[in-house]
């Protein structure tokens, strides 16, 4: 009996000595994952990370074209979920300047026909791409406190640089900002001052609130981004800031019922005063070597056939075209997906070049909105062929991916931003430079014309219609429309507008996009959008 | 839509033949007599045999029997389940009385449990053993198969008609939403990993079915918290054969199956797509029309023969008692292309040292896999490619396959490519090798014989290559500009290396003195799961690097966790009535972080032998035990290695950031949960263990309650406040309840004929009681879950008061002719505007109740049986209807495809992206499913002397189903019914020979 309680006891003892000697092995990290203290150790790190802040702008994911930076749950197509592309779909395809030919699922349903609700995927898929790009950035910020680059070892010029980073960093969410506030009207504000992963809930400010914000931060960084054009090229400088400041004033009366065009004005005129200038050709804007036009453009959006590919973005604007065989669009060939309604091609006339109509095999009139192809004209405004003709030397071999770079900011909005300010009444302007710069961009779009420069008004619907020629695809219809009070309403109907051929008025909530349900269910603090 | 799958079973007629002949018995010595048990009460059922000869009988209800014997004053054996065998002399015209013994063997039968083993009569917790002459008969690929239908609380589904694919386990009903469902399943003592093997469809495919012994399924927390934080989805303990002492026994068997598939999904015909289109289309689309009916399901599935054979060695050399095994399996897929080749060797050794002291058991088993998969893609391909196109193009592009072209002869980019092609065309072959041994040493102490000293030491490794290799010419790969550059050459390569020891002291003592037996464990486990994930880039079919492409960042990943656990058992008989089981486990887990890496997980339960106390005097109850248990259980399988980091990941090459004249890889974080901790799961379970009638009916009743907290949800985050917009976190509490109940009848047990019938069923319930970090927050109305084609977002909800799966769509509105509406929905909460809050709670996908029922009938040398099961209340999402039941699936894309027949009947145009969100396609899919039906043939020893035994089976697998499910098939786990590899009927005929 002795031997059995000291078996008895020595049975604990001898757990108790393995349990000691192993649980070092329960501490396990990844061979191959980066931990936040691994990748912000270095200059190197900081800057890569930043990359992402603008990557995110143009690619699925981090993977690949077929990757994704968002969850099944918000988009089950990641190749479909890309920045531009979803922006696209909800500020030129739901006007006059697009529709779509196809309704299968990973289609953009309703989105032209002004019918959409809050599980509609191109308007999850911008609302998450934007609190995405936010998150990174918030968390940028906090990974870049004074504080964190002394414990760091960061010092000199490599702490001078990752303070650029940052303002950098305050642009990128400054600008998602105003796309969920022009978009959504009243987002919930989340800053680097919550913790990343907490359980708060992001609060609703109000479209006045987030507009206050925005314009408070750009202020801000104003003036310590870098002057214009001396920063690389892809990243924002100060122009950049100026020109978001100029879009959002235009609208103030749209985002905070107070109209403030005189703040138009002035930083219009900052961009302007900043020596850019118009490029000659129109044709050569969107083209595969369009970096060269760094005189026109303030920031550009940067896609690569091999190194930035993506199904989206200007890819999707060389593919997406209907009928437009692949030797004119640098490409493989074309999806037959967009047409131009029968409204906007009104718009121009034989004499402007900058709709780049591609009518060979397309009927002008968008008599079926669904299944054909052919109903409706098309365009080669984006083409992945280099000024000399060639196709984009970086191609990759399927020619899928294009080189085209897409300007966010260039010249002639700053012009039109102008004009359009002085007519609604901005000081700081007066009626003679806004003609003088309509007439600049008129001769430009009429090369043919001997009469280009009589052809502009300084009247606002000829601004209207003159946005409409000028920056088509850009990104800007539908809160033009908005803002002209012609987008829901009866004053301007376009093909399939409220799904009728001939175009019906619809519903005023369509002003606004709905809050995707997932964030209504996440954030019980949220209040929806009226209507939806 | 009412369609009835049936089939009378073609071996029916046959054994009812058998069953009308050959009755012959010659009268020699009629020698009677009564057989008793130890206090008198008469015996049914024994035995009774002529000592020397094969002639034999059988007692009736009275205890009394008949026999002819050769001579007049035999000697006769009489043996029975529960008693010893006895010999007894007789004498024609003397009657005997013989009073049989109950046999200690049986009282102590021992049954597997985590960690050792126990006594069956201490058993308190819910377990189920099956063993090798109940498994299920036929061509069985993968071992899980051989038990499906014949456990209580347990549910096998397969996931497919693909050889070797695995199934979906589920033991009563799991206890998670988002991390794994999945028992632990421990193979000799290895817990295997969760995660597959890379080029296997199954991980469970590389144990040889014919090599098991036993299965045992541990069910509730009394069994399983052993286990810790992984016991909580049940536990299923696999055993090999072992080697038996004695003379050298050669089993060999060999089995040829064919399988063929029993349906087709409904698509229109190529007549039928020509109407359509010429009907609604556009010219474009009519200019497009092809002048064939190609059916092409029929052209991708094929009669699949396959044979499984197998042979074995077993015996003593000396005092080392062996088995050895070799099996080499060649199994075909009735997809085209499909198939896997297996070769599987497995030894046993199994010697006992020291004057008994120490017992060895060593297990080494090795299956090497050869697979060429088929690409599934064509199962979906089949059912939606232009049945008016034919297979082959009479060119020689594309291999000859007919494919999708522009006017100027290149191909369409993006369009569906010929699913004949895609199979024929694609070269995906693995070859996985894997490795599970063992050696297990337990010695009984010299000076202390009641204890016992056990180690485990086991392996399970496993490498596998493979690669994907598609042609040039391929349409699927095929590059428009430069077909050079086309084609895929794609490898991969994976290790894995689980190491497993376990070390634990047992100390049995009978305690006379107060009536009372202790069984005492305490031990040690250490399991650590590697694996090396190799990166490799892209290559095309010539070889050379896919351009745009770079070198992978990491040549290789190595994903690795630890478990640590110590535990200890404590069982405690008293007077042999009462029984006490205790177990405690304390785990620790290298997948959380600091602060939540231990736990502890607690049972206990206790068992009173009713009959002892209150039907001692019964000749009606023969056993009856009551069990009541406790315990609490983890989960953590399913948990990413180290999800509780937020991660940054390196982007590829082509995902890169252009600044100024440099692209920069960029890095990004994943979204992560510091949190994280594993599931822990509540249950409770009380049962009644019951055998009437000399143990003729036995069975048991369970009832059970398990509630698991902090469950897994993936939570949407707010968004801005997390990288990702969903996280799996621990915010979920979650209720299953059940009652199984399970039966076993020896109806017939004469000496030429016996029938014996198992019968069981599993109600089980499941209910979400909580999903948000704030308790019943009205504002969520439960996680959004199951992706099915075609659908915006998601059908199921699992919802605070409801069960998981519960299917989450619109109320589709019919027109007076009772035809669906397109996009029309009822507005249920009457706002004025349709939207998802007008999506209601609807059916479940989970059936309510599940039976199994399975029958062995034997005939002197005949014998018979089969196994159905059922399920009842279980709903399916026709995916296939949903998907393809519409006009725009013929011509809403720039090539025309096909539709499912279901357009015909509601000519939905699939202009709205909300059809596919409609109930009108959930259904009842309640099925009876007969699983099996075999017959075999047993022409007993052959030759003189020699013991030479021949066996025949045939066996028919999935002979029949009836439901009123309209789709290809009403079990799929998961509820979402879209291109299903079809589960074929197979005919297996197999000898099986015994030297």
């Amino acid at each position: 009996m002795k031997n059995n309680i000291k078996i008895l006891a020595a049975i604990p003892l001898f757990a108790f000595v393995l349990i000691t000697g192993c649980t070092k092995k329960l501490d396990l990290t990844p061979t191959t994952g980066l931990t936040n203290n691994v990748v912000f150790s270095t200059p190197l790190g900081y800057k890569q990370a930043l990359a992402k802040l603008y990557g995110t702008m143009l690619t699925t994911g981090s993977q690949g074209p077929g990757s994704g930076d968002l969850p099944s749950q918000i988009i089950s197509d990641a190749g479909n979920s890309d920045f531009y592309r979803n922006l696209w779909y909800l500020q030129c395809l739901s006007t006059d300047e697009a529709g779509w030919t196809y309704s299968n699922n990973t289609d953009p349903i309703g989105i032209h026909q002004l019918n959409w609700t809050s599980v509609n995927f191109s308007v999850k898929c911008i609302y998450y791409r934007a609190y995405y790009i936010i998150t990174l950035c918030n968390n940028y910020l906090i990974e870049s406190t004074d504080d964190k680059l002394a414990t760091r070892n960061i010092t000199g010029q490599d702490a001078t640089n990752i303070k650029l980073y940052r303002e950098e960093a305050r642009f990128v969410r400054a600008y998602q900002y105003s796309l969920l506030m022009d978009l959504f009207g009243n987002p919930p504000l989340v800053t680097d001052a919550t913790p990343i992963g907490s359980n708060s809930f992001p609060q609703q400010v109000g479209r006045a609130g987030i507009f206050d914000f925005v314009q408070s931060e750009l202020q801000a960084i104003e003036t310590t981004l870098p002057e214009p054009g001396t920063n690389e090229y892809g990243r924002v400088d100060r122009a950049a800031a100026w020109s978001l400041l100029a879009r959002n004033y235009l609208n103030s009366e749209v985002y905070t019922t107070i109209p403030n065009y005189t703040e138009a004005i002035t930083y219009s005129k900052k961009v302007i005063a900043a020596g850019y200038s118009l490029h000659s050709d129109f044709k050569e804007l969107m083209l595969a070597d369009n970096e060269l036009n760094t005189n026109e453009f303030i920031w550009t959006l940067r896609y690569d056939g091999l190194s930035t590919q993506t199904f989206g973005g200007t890819t999707f604007l060389i593919h997406g075209p209907a009928g437009v065989p692949g030797s004119i669009s640098g490409s493989s060939g074309t999806w037959n997906c967009i047409r131009v309604t029968q409204q906007f091609v009104g718009l121009f006339d034989n004499q402007d070049i900058r709709g780049q109509f591609w009518t060979s095999g397309q009927s002008l009139i968008m008599g079926t909105l669904l299944g054909d192809a052919t109903q409706g004209y098309s365009s080669t405004k984006f083409r992945n062929v280099t000024r000399s003709g060639a196709i984009a030397p970086n191609i990759d071999i399927d020619k899928t991916f294009s080189s085209i770079d897409f300007p966010v900011f260039r010249l002639p909005e700053l012009y039109l931003i102008y004009a359009e300010s002085v007519l609604r009444g901005g000081t700081g302007g007066d009626n003679a430079t806004a003609l003088g710069y309509l007439q600049q961009l008129a001769v430009r779009g009429r090369p043919t014309d001997a009469n280009a420069a009589a052809f502009a008004e300084l009247n606002l619907q000829y601004i209207l219609d003159e946005r409409g020629r000028e920056l088509m695809w850009e990104g800007h219809r539908r809160t033009d429309l908005i803002r002209y009070g012609q987008f829901t309403t009866a004053a301007y109907l376009w093909a399939w507008k409220g799904n009728v051929a001939s175009g019906t008025a619809v519903d005023a909530k369509y002003n606004l996009y709905p809050i995707p349900s997932d964030d209504l269910t996440s954030n019980p603090t949220l209040i929806q959008n009226s209507g939806y | 839509m009412k369609k009835t799958t049936k089939k009378i079973p073609k071996f029916f007629p046959v054994l009812l033949l058998f069953l009308l002949t050959a009755f012959s018995a010659l009268a020699q010595n009629a020698i009677t007599g009564k057989v008793t048990d130890s206090k008198g009460n008469p015996v049914e059922g024994v035995t009774v045999t002529v000592k020397g000869t094969t002639v034999s009988s059988q007692t009736a209800a009275d205890g009394t029997f008949k026999i002819s014997a050769p001579t007049a004053s035999p000697t006769l054996l009489f043996s029975s389940i529960g008693f010893g065998l006895q010999e007894s002399k007789a004498t024609a015209g003397n009657a005997v009385t013989v009073r049989l013994i109950e046999s200690n063997q049986q009282l102590n039968e021992v049954v597997v449990v985590g960690y050792g083993t126990t006594r069956k009569k201490d058993l308190t917790g819910a377990v189920t053993t099956v063993t090798a002459k109940e498994f299920q008969k036929g061509n069985i690929t993968t071992p899980e198969q051989l038990i499906a239908g014949k456990v209580p609380g347990v549910s096998i589904i397969s996931n497919g008609g693909q050889p070797g694919s695995g199934s979906t386990i589920r033991i009563r009903g799991g206890s998670s939403l988002n991390a794994s469902n999945d028992p632990l399943i421990v193979v000799d003592g290895i817990p295997l990993d969760a995660n597959g093997i890379s080029g296997a469809s199954n991980g469970l495919s590389f144990i040889n079915p014919n090599d098991i012994e036993t299965f045992t399924v541990l069910k509730d927390a009394s069994a399983t918290a052993i286990y810790g934080t992984r016991g909580a989805n049940g536990v299923i303990i696999i055993t090999t054969k072992k080697g038996k002492a004695g003379g050298l026994k050669v089993n060999f068997s060999s089995n040829t199956s064919w399988a063929e598939i029993t349906k087709k999904v409904d698509v229109l015909t190529g007549d039928q797509v020509r109407s359509v289109i010429n009907a609604g289309g556009n010219a474009q689309q009519k200019s497009q029309l092809g002048t064939a009916n190609t059916d092409w399901q029929d052209a991708i599935y094929r009669t699949a023969v396959s044979t499984d054979n197998n042979i074995s060695l077993s015996g003593g050399i000396k005092k080392l008692p062996y088995r050895l095994s070799i099996g080499y399996a060649y199994l075909n897929g009735v997809l085209i292309t499909d198939h896997l080749e297996r070769q599987s060797a497995s030894l046993a050794l199994n010697p006992v040292l020291l004057n008994n002291h120490l017992k060895v058991d060593i297990n080494v088993k090795a299956i090497a896999q050869k697979a060429r998969f088929a690409d599934q893609g064509a199962i979906g391909g089949a059912v939606s490619f232009d049945p008016t196109q034919p297979i082959y193009s009479n060119t020689k592009r594309f291999g000859g396959y007919y494919e999708w072209l522009e006017s100027n002869g290149k191909l369409i980019l993006n369009r569906p490519n010929n699913p004949v092609g895609l199979l024929e065309q694609r070269y995906d072959e693995q070859n996985p090798m894997r490795s599970i041994g063992n050696i297990q040493l337990d010695y009984k102490f010299h000076f202390l014989p009641e204890l016992h000293a056990n180690v485990n030491l086991g392996y399970d490794v496993s490498k596998s290559t493979g690669n994907v290799f598609i042609s040039d010419s391929a349409a699927v790969a095929y590059k428009n500009d430069n077909p050079y550059q086309g084609g895929v050459k794609n490898f991969n390569k994976q290790r894995k290396l689980n190491t497993v020891f376990d070390f634990y002291l047992n100390y049995v003592k009978d305690l006379s003195r107060i009536k009372s037996r202790i069984d005492l464990t305490a031990g040690y486990t250490y399991n650590n799961y590697y694996a090396k994930n190799y990166f490799y880039r892209g290559y095309t079919a010539n070889g050379d690097t896919v351009l745009g492409t770079k070198n992978p960042d990491f040549l290789f990943d190595e994903p690795e966790n630890t478990l640590i656990g110590v535990f200890g058992r404590l069982v405690f008989n008293f007077r042999d009535k009462y029984l006490l089981t205790a177990t405690v486990r304390r785990d620790g887990s290298s997948r959380f972080a600091e602060g939540n890496k231990w736990g502890t997980f607690p049972s206990v339960a206790l068992g009173w032998k009713l009959k002892e106390d209150l039907f001692k005097a019964s000749r009606v109850v023969s056993d009856m035990k009551l069990r009541v248990s406790y315990g609490i259980t983890g989960q953590q399988d399913g948990i990413g290695n180290y999800s509780f980091l937020s991660s940054y990941f390196l982007s590829s090459p082509n995902s890169s950031t252009g600044f100024g004249n440099t692209y920069l890889q960029t890095y990004a974080p994943s979204g992560f949960y510091a949190a994280l901790k594993w599931e822990e799961t509540t249950t409770y379970n009380a049962a009644l263990d019951y055998g009437f009638f000399n143990n003729r009916i036995t069975g048991s009743v369970d009832v059970y309650y398990k509630k698991t907290k902090d469950l897994l949800n993936l939570v949407a985050q707010p968004a801005g406040n997390n990288f990702s917009a969903y996280v799996l976190a621990n915010v979920g509490d979650m209720e299953n309840r059940g009652v199984e109940f399970n039966v076993n009848l020896q109806v017939i047990k004469k000496r030429d004929v016996s029938l014996d019938l198992n019968f069981n069923t599993t109600y089980n319930r499941n209910k979400i009681t909580n999903l948000t970090p704030i308790k019943d927050d009205p504002n969520y109305i439960g996680q959004l879950t199951g992706n099915a084609a075609g659908v915006n977002g998601f059908i199921f909800l699992n919802a605070v008061g409801g069960p998981r799966s519960t299917f989450y769509l619109y109320r589709q509105i019919y027109d007076k002719a009772g035809k669906p509406i397109e996009g029309l929905f009822e507005d249920t909460n009457r706002d004025g505007i349709i939207n998802d809050k007008d999506k209601y709670k609807g059916q479940s996908a989970d059936p309510s109740v599940f039976y199994g029922f399975s029958a062995n009938f034997t005939y002197k040398k005949f014998n018979a049986g089969f196994v159905a099961r059922a399920n009842f209340n279980n709903h399916m999402y026709n995916n296939v209807f949903s998907n393809l039941g519409r006009f725009n699936q013929v011509a809403g894309a720039y090539t025309i495809g096909n539709a499912s027949t279901n357009y015909l009947e509601t000519g939905f145009q699939g202009s709205t992206d909300v059809q596919t969100s409609s109930d009108y396609y959930i259904q009842n899919a309640s099925f009876l499913r007969m699983d099996n039906i075999n017959l075999g043939y047993n022409f007993g020893k052959i030759g003189k002397g020699q013991n030479f035994n021949i066996r025949l089976i045939a066996v028919v697998q999935n002979v029949f189903v009836v439901t009123k499910y309209s789709g290809l098939d009403p079990e799929i786990s998961g509820g979402i019914d879209n291109n299903l590899y079809p589960r074929p009927r197979v005919y297996t005929l197999g000898v099986n020979l015994d030297f």
